[in-house]
């Protein structure tokens, strides 16, 4: 394995879904490189795919045309090696914080299991909160909880699919602040989805940003802010107002002057077969 | 005052439904539908003869039997069938064809294959309860959640691990309450199963009573027990369902 080369690779990729009459393109001619330990986020308006692309880098769809590499080979299906964390939460409900934190380690010994997820639950600051279940925990938690169980895994790649889309505002600020602590921690390739463009510039090193439907590449953007990031910086701001301005989207609300493309376009088609 | 209302309205209406049973038979002047408190007697009289613990005893034995019978082939026939899609399109079919059949149609038929021993009543119970279970198995399977499947797959799981750690257990608060259903059907049609030429068992008393002497306040005190037993029952089978490995499933319920 060649560690300098990307880990990712995502080559000439091309996703329809049936329709009615015709075939609905929903994703088109997607090239994308992810290098080893790199945060990227994709983002892109509700209904461009973004999040039928994630499923198909982790094997979950097989795309109409192209091919998805990790390390050089073709995915063919899920692999514990590549960890995906959902956006409507996949925590098990009839087991307990630790049990579900200890999942994927099920061919380990207890003895060998317990210290790490005693690493994870306080990595994600879960203490006390071991024995109980799912359904006595706030959203967060259980989200919070299912990163630990993507982690406690030891995968080399974590997808994740708007994982903090459910979450209130002031929860969602402190996800994402743990999240890159954790990540600096761990140093884990995270490929992450969103709609939220601020959410992408406070996390990633980089940023894909997807078009509408059918879903193209507009731009490949370096984020190059150091952490931990300053939401008040004109280079944070600048940042992110390119990525607006590249979804075509005004960053005035009620005016109709600098939005070339209309913001409207961005809301237009969200049929649910491409909301995967 | 309002924490006393869950006890107090039902003792009120017990008691209101007792005594308006008591005014009509008395007002009709009838000779053979028993008054309350002859039914209390006539339990007394059946617990002096000694015959009604053997008799609960008998009853709870074929519906326990049939039923136990009735979930070790529904849960796992109803779990295969929702998981492979082809051998439900072969056999639901014939499940759907037999469904419908009531019990008490099946009467000719146990007497012919099992004659009128024990096995004809356990027979009866079984068939009752096996196609609510298996059903409500199959549509546990089709209902999990796509997310908890999708995550096992991701860890690896495959084939029986996949079956033991995330199918069944995502199955299990339906599959309880399909049993708790199911339960109720079997005890409802212990009656019937017990018409077959047993000499035991609370529906036996039930038709022996009508029979020998028109004794309708046996007939009604094995009504009574019938009642208060499935009651019984129910209750237990409820206590399945406040563990947590399946309380999630019922939180809309609390």
């Amino acid at each position: 394995m060649d560690k300098k080369g990307p880990t990712i690779q995502v080559r000439g990729l091309r996703m329809n879904f049936p329709g009615k009459t015709a075939p609905i393109a929903v994703l088109e001619n997607i090239d994308l490189e992810v290098f080893r330990g790199e945060f990227v986020c994709i983002v892109g308006p509700s209904g461009c795919g973004k999040s039928t692309l994630l499923n198909i880098i982790a094997g979950f769809f097989e795309p109409t045309s192209g091919e998805v590499l990790i390390n050089g080979t073709q995915v063919s299906g899920p692999d514990p090696q590549r960890i995906f964390v959902f956006q409507e939460n996949g925590v098990f409900p009839w087991l307990t914080v630790e049990q579900n934190i200890g999942f994927g380690l099920d061919q380990l010994s207890p003895q060998e299991k317990a210290p790490i997820i005693q690493r994870y639950v306080d990595m994600v600051g879960l203490n006390k909160f071991e024995k109980l279940y799912p359904r006595e925990l706030s959203g967060g938690m259980r989200q919070r909880v299912e990163i630990a169980r993507a982690l406690a895994a030891n995968p080399d790649i974590i997808y994740m699919d708007e994982p903090f889309g459910a979450l209130d505002f002031l929860t969602r600020l402190k996800m994402r602040t743990d999240l890159t602590r954790i990540w600096q921690e761990e140093r884990k390739t995270i490929l992450f989805v969103t709609h939220d463009i601020e959410e992408s510039v406070q996390l990633a090193d980089r940023v894909i940003v997807l078009s509408p439907r059918p879903g193209k590449i507009l731009k490949d953007l370096t984020i190059d802010l150091p952490r931990p990031r300053d939401l008040d910086s004109s280079a944070y701001l600048e940042t992110r107002d390119e990525i607006f301005h590249t979804m075509g989207m005004s960053l005035r609300v009620g005016s109709d002057q600098d939005s070339p493309g209309g913001s409207t376009a961005i809301e237009s088609g969200r049929p649910s077969t491409a909301s995967l | 005052m309002k924490r006393w209302l869950p006890v107090l309205l039902p003792i009120v209406s017990i008691i209101a439904g007792v005594s308006l049973w008591d005014l009509v038979v008395v007002l009709s002047h009838t000779d053979i539908f028993p008054r309350p408190h002859e039914v209390l007697l006539a339990i007394g009289e059946l617990i002096s003869r000694g015959v009604l613990f053997n008799y609960i005893i008998a009853s709870l034995f074929r519906v326990g039997v049939g039923f136990t019978l009735a979930a070790l082939v529904g849960v796992p026939l109803g779990l295969a069938l929702g998981w492979f899609r082809p051998a439900l399109w072969a056999i639901n079919p014939i499940i759907q064809i037999l469904r419908p059949i009531s019990p008490i149609a099946w009467i000719p038929v146990a007497i012919l294959w099992f004659h009128v021993d024990d096995r004809a009543p356990i027979f009866l119970i079984f068939l009752a309860s096996v196609f609510p279970i298996t059903v409500s198995s199959i549509a546990a399977v089709q209902n999990i959640q796509p997310v908890y499947v999708r995550a096992a797959e991701n860890f690896g799981l495959r084939g029986f691990a996949l079956f033991r750690r995330v199918i069944f257990p995502a199955c299990l608060p339906q599959i309880l309450t399909s049993l708790r259903i199911a339960m109720g059907i079997a005890w409802l049609v212990v009656v019937a199963a017990e018409m077959i030429a047993v000499n035991s068992g609370l529906g036996y008393l039930i038709i022996d009573a009508r029979n020998a002497g028109k004794r309708y306040d046996l007939v009604v005190a094995g009504m009574l027990m019938i009642g208060l037993i499935g009651l019984f029952l129910d209750f237990l089978i409820r206590q399945l369902e406040t563990f947590d490995e399946v309380k999630w499933g019922y939180s809309q319920r609390n």
